[in-house]
């Protein structure tokens, strides 16, 4: 680019300049009382509202080599829960033999706020978690299929079939206390082990989890590898099956292609978006790849896109600042990165 | 710390063999503003010169321009802004001077029968002005044009567009300059270049700047990361089925060497 100028400190701050930029202030809208908002577009053809829902909580800290101490994942999620998101993943029941950095999570449970407005789901991979959950206080809980019978096996031991029979199950007992169950589909753009995968076998699953009951489906770009390409053909098999309404995504960025396939997915219509403050998460298969995209600029780009999240972006900013700073390590969003010049708010 | 011209002269190779098309190769202006860009000489006429691909080089002025073609450049670049504060800082004139310099390396450029693409700086916003205006932008974008750059390049030079703001943006040019002579340059400073570029292409855009590694970081926002990264850029047309030429493979050994060179990480 041209010559560098010398007088930088004559610079807007960079607080000034996302004020201007992203129209932060109040959410324009308070959270909507029900999970999925009708779909409402823009005369750009881009939903009015997305749901964010953040998965930092669970999916961010489990893949962190760093085991968090109960109180801080407490404070991490009372924080977030300030921030306007409508949906926080708080915590996984499932044997701590298998998932260490989830042991805590009866605590986490039962220790942390509950903001009116605010759905607090937690992953229960079977009944036996189910139970607990709802012991502990859970009022919305989550299952974990996969579109690739060789990641089935290798991360959960069993086929996809038994899964989802495990799933139905949980399902069954959920739809009798009246809580709501969202489906995850790991590897909707690609395995680790399989590599390619077909999107109609997606489509299959989403419909399967779709059948049992889940009022939502979170279609996973796992390992990243997914583009607005593959992501796109991917919704087209998916939509047929599901409607429009229930599906959300869960992009990674392990290649730098999250922001780009989220806006893809919007383009079509999704309005539910999962994201991980600080873009905490990194990728278990891929050594010191990033995993998760960061809640931040998620948010930012919604912003400048004039959709609304209900979202306040400094508060979130603030948060992946805590819990950073708790993990001692440095930030994966670009937006906290850029705006933050030593790590602390200015 | 400045690169070793060997270095450089490295790594422009390396990246010829990848099948880019274009690499600009560096800047003619005085190593008293730009220490890092001392060695043009030497870099211009160090090179290999791959059948098929264009070296531009910059050259902010009438001198630059000259140093340029006598070094071996036969093709150079103009960088305006869109932003008179930007452009105040910067060069220390208004936009309307700096297009006036301008006007003599076009006159000289088509003499010699050089092409010459325009930058636009601060198309998204301005790290002085803040917000600017896409009437603005189209309105420096087609001067140029009608200077006589055969292409204008439209940089997010902070980095703070998305989506929205791109798609405003060149609405507004497209209407000035033919939308086949437009090309997005687009800093992930805010993690939003690939969405923006995406939106871009969507728009008819064909031409995408983009560097290797993402090298060059964000002057305005310390630790922050710069220009987008080619790597990444050529992962995600390549997912889109959009052809480039471009050996993605080739491209990243070129980012190992530079990055060990630079003794850094990649972007």
């Amino acid at each position: 680019m041209g010559t560098v100028p010398s007088a930088l400190k004559h610079c807007l701050s960079y607080q000034h300049l996302l004020k201007e930029q992203l129209w932060i202030g109040e959410p324009a809208a308070p959270p909507p009382a029900v999970p999925h908002p009708g779909q409402e577009f823009q005369a750009s053809g881009l939903p009015e509202y997305i749901k964010i829902v953040e998965v930092g909580p669970r999916d961010g800290l489990q893949n962190e080599k760093v085991l968090v101490p109960t109180d801080i994942k407490i404070e991490l999620i009372n924080r977030l829960s300030r921030t306007g998101l409508p949906a926080i993943e708080v915590t996984s029941f499932v044997s701590s033999k298998w998932v260490p950095q989830m042991a805590d999570h009866k605590e986490v449970m039962r220790g942390i706020e509950r903001h009116p407005g605010v759905q607090y789901p937690v992953l229960t991979p079977n009944l036996q978690g189910f139970r607990s959950a709802i012991a502990a206080g859970a009022t919305e809980v989550s299952v974990f299929g996969a579109a690739s019978e060789s990641f089935s096996k290798m991360n959960i031991n069993c086929s996809i079939e038994e899964s989802i029979e495990k799933f139905e199950e949980v399902a069954k007992s959920a739809r009798n206390m009246n809580i709501p169950v969202r489906g995850y589909v790991s590897c909707a753009l690609g395995c680790p082990y399989e590599g390619n995968i077909i999107p109609t076998k997606v489509a299959e699953v989403s419909k399967r989890l779709y059948s049992m009951g889940c009022y939502e489906i979170s279609l996973g770009d796992t390992i990243g590898v997914g583009t607005p390409g593959s992501m796109k053909r991917m919704l087209e098999a998916v939509m047929k099956e599901i409607p429009l309404s229930a599906l959300a995504v869960h992009c990674h960025d392990t290649y730098g292609q999250a922001l780009a396939n989220i806006l893809t997915a919007i383009q079509m219509g999704v309005a539910v978006v999962d994201s991980s403050v600080a873009g905490l998460g990194g990728c278990p298969y891929a050594k010191g790849a990033t995993g998760n995209v960061a809640t931040e600029d998620v948010i930012y780009m919604l912003n400048g896109l004039g959709i609304n999240t209900g979202v306040n972006l400094y508060t979130v900013m603030e948060a992946g600042n805590f819990i950073c700073t708790a993990l001692n390590k440095k930030t994966n969003s670009k937006v906290a990165q850029a705006s933050f010049n030593t790590g602390t708010i200015n | 710390s400045v690169v070793p011209t060997q270095v450089k002269i490295n790594l422009i190779n390396m990246l010829s063999e990848t099948g880019l098309p274009v690499v600009e190769a560096t800047s003619f202006v005085s190593p008293k503003w730009v220490p890092q860009m001392a060695d043009h000489t030497e870099v211009m006429q160090g090179i290999t010169k791959f059948p098929g691909v264009s070296y531009p080089v910059l050259t902010p002025n009438l001198r630059g321009f000259q140093a340029a073609v006598a070094a071996g450049a036969e093709e150079v670049s103009i960088f305006g802004a869109a932003s008179e504060l930007f452009t105040k800082k910067n060069i220390n004139c208004s936009i309307e001077e700096s297009l006036e310099r301008f006007g003599e390396v076009m006159a000289a450029a088509r003499a010699a029968s050089i092409p010459v693409r325009g930058y636009v700086s601060c198309v998204l916003g301005c790290p002085y002005e803040g917000k600017i205006s896409a009437a603005k932008v189209a309105e420096v974008a087609k001067k140029m044009y009608s200077m006589g750059c055969y292409e204008i390049s439209l940089g997010d030079t902070i980095g703070v567009g998305t989506p929205g703001s791109m798609k405003e943006m060149l609405a507004a040019v497209a209407k000035e300059v033919p939308v086949g002579a437009l090309a997005v340059h687009c800093h992930d400073t805010y993690g939003q270049a690939l969405a923006n570029i995406l939106v871009a292409l969507q728009m008819g855009v064909s031409v995408v700047d983009a560097s290797v590694a993402g090298l060059g970081g964000c002057p305005y926002a310390r630790g922050a990361s710069g220009n987008v990264a080619t790597e990444d850029l050529v992962y995600m047309l390549n997912g889109l089925g959009v052809h480039t030429g471009v050996d993605l493979q080739k491209l990243m050994d070129t980012g190992t060497f530079i990055c060990n060179a630079l003794n850094r990480r990649t972007n």
